[in-house]
């Protein structure tokens, strides 16, 4: 068995996904090299070279896979993909955008969402927005796969793999990249933090979000929020976790004035201690909460933060 | 120019679903079924490029049972213009759906695709990846901004730290994420008319197509049910629980 793993870069360097799709492709075992692609990613293949279990990493520095755009991602792929028996990517929005590309290239399937590992050639993935577990058996000679990273625990880092260069340079006549508007942050990245506070409608609108900020700094905490609360308008939706937004594991899950729809436990049931504060005590999210709390976010918030 | 856009019969989004008592799927017998939301959006936006003149004609197509057919009306109803079946009972995986929609680009010669970003029942995200893969054309997945602009299509996307414009050389395949527009719902003279629009049925046979996979599906269970919690009656109780209980502060 030999595995490729494609790293996910987060403004140039390695992102932390890549220890957890390392881990699901050490639970499948065999070897394990890493793609690096980007433009001047040398940085993020030293990253990826200290990850534990990783074979060698292979670094693919070339404008052209700047931004990591699908055509020449998928491209270089296919390129590389015949030396190995599975290929992993997390499920990102770049492991969900390129993937799917060398598989139907491969005509192979591919199977997206990974939580889980039973064999080289069987796994389990979520449907119908995690309301059923599906073990998923593949027959074909390429395995290519997308890793629900929440579902592995992330490699160490005190590997030493080697380093080296790909030359494989391909054309891409069909895309090109335009502009890119980055949320700016200082708070942990919301698919690894270890404690998530998450605003819903109930928080009124975009200013009362700032009642979060006092319990998230104090608890170092990321904020997230659900789909009610992007649709109208509050936050951004890179904030929103959900069935189509970011899929969250943490400690600690603290849902404020959220309801709990079906997609937005989706996105947050895998939590190890999930909080619901909300003013309706009928809420489906108390079904599912460990810990409850009736009555209304607006006396519930500044007391919590002034107490912690 | 055409606009090709691909709908997909899936469970209705708010109903709770069960397992079958044999594990070996999800049970589907007398549940409410309805067109993917994500597939309505990709409706919607190419009707909204007909209405600015940027469409000449929106064909609406689907694979799956004879009962997919009533999605179809409804995409018609919405303000498609035809619409093609692809008639099958199999389990249609990502991977045949793509190159069955690949056979009906190459006839069709649209000069763009629209498809959702995921169904919602099998969750892959796959499909519209794999038709641009197979049909050669440019991709932009998870679109929140559609604008044609001569033989280009800017498309703004979706990315997991916050959005990201690309150019696509026309055609191109294009998926929607749920912030691209809101979708209108069919009124009943729409609906009334879309049943005399032209319905043309297929199978997978039609096309050379092979539709089963090589992924089975050996088992489906429901996920692990979460312990009841307890409701606490004050910030202090919570913060005390968590502490002291949960060991989660």
């Amino acid at each position: 068995m030999s595995i490729l793993v494609l790293a996910d870069l987060h403004e140039g360097q390695l992102a932390g996904t890549t220890a957890h799709v390392v881990a699901a492709a050490q639970a499948i075992g065999g070897d394990i090299d890493v793609l690096v692609a980007g433009e001047e990613v040398q940085a993020a293949a030293e990253s990826a070279a200290k990850l534990d279990a990783v074979s060698k990493v292979r670094v693919a520095d070339n404008a052209v896979y700047a931004h990591q755009l699908a055509e020449p991602m998928g491209a270089l792929l296919v390129e590389l993909a015949g030396d190995y028996t599975h290929v992993l990517a997390s499920a990102s929005t770049t492991g969900k955008n390129v993937l799917p590309r060398l598989a139907a290239l491969k005509d192979v399937s591919q199977l997206s969402d990974v939580l889980g590992v039973e064999s080289a050639d069987t796994f389990l993935r979520p449907i119908y927005a995690g309301n059923a577990i599906a073990t998923v058996k593949s027959d074909d000679a390429l395995k290519v796969i997308t890793i629900r990273t929440t579902g592995f625990d992330a490699v160490g880092a005190s590997g030493s793999a080697p380093i080296e260069a790909v030359d494989t340079v391909v054309e891409n006549t069909q895309s090109s990249f335009v502009k890119e508007e980055l949320a700016k942050s200082d708070r942990p990245e919301l698919g690894g933090a270890k404690v998530v506070i998450s605003g819903g409608r109930g928080m009124g609108n975009g200013e009362n979000f700032k009642l979060l900020d006092g319990i998230a700094d104090k608890l170092g905490a990321a904020i997230g929020a659900s789909r009610a609360a992007v649709d109208a308008g509050f936050v951004p939706n890179d904030m929103q976790v959900g069935q189509t937004g970011k899929i969250v594991a943490p400690d600690l899950y603290i849902a404020v004035g959220i309801s709990g729809a079906i997609q937005h436990l989706a996105g947050m049931k895998d939590s190890k201690v999930i909080v619901a504060i909300n003013k309706d005590d009928e809420a489906p999210i108390f079904q599912i909460a460990d810990y409850g709390l009736v009555g209304d976010l607006f006396e519930i918030l500044p007391e919590l933060e002034s107490k912690l | 120019m055409k606009v090709l856009v691909a709908v997909k019969r899936v469970i209705d989004y708010n109903v709770k679903i069960r397992v079958k008592a044999d594990h070996s799927d999800v049970d589907l017998t007398n549940v409410k079924m309805a067109m993917n939301p994500f597939c309505e959006i990709a409706v919607e936006e190419a009707v909204r490029l007909k209405e600015k003149g940027i469409a000449t004609e929106v064909v609406a197509v689907s694979v799956g049972p004879k009962a997919a057919q009533e999605q179809l009306r409804t995409a018609l109803a919405l303000g498609t213009d035809r619409a093609i079946h692809i008639e099958t009972d199999e389990r249609a995986e990502s991977l045949a759906v793509a190159k069955l929609l690949a056979k009906v680009v190459d006839e069709e010669q649209p000069g763009l695709v629209i498809l959702g970003k995921q169904a919602i029942d099998t969750d892959n995200n796959q499909t519209g990846q794999m038709l641009a893969a197979l049909t050669g054309l440019p991709q932009g997945t998870f679109a929140s901004e559609v604008a044609v602009d001569g033989d280009k299509v800017n498309v703004t996307r979706e990315i997991d730290g916050g959005l990201q414009t690309i150019a696509l050389t026309l055609p191109a395949i294009v998926t929607t994420d749920l912030r691209l527009n809101e979708p209108r719902y069919a009124k009943l003279p729409d609906i009334m008319k879309a049943k005399k629009k032209p319905l043309d049925v297929k199978t997978p046979a039609d096309y050379g197509v092979e539709v089963a996979s090589k992924v089975t599906l050996p088992k489906v269970e429901s996920p692990a049910e979460r312990k009841g919690g307890i409701k606490v009656a004050s910030v202090d109780e919570l913060i005390d629980k968590l502490k002291n209980e949960a060991k989660a502060l």
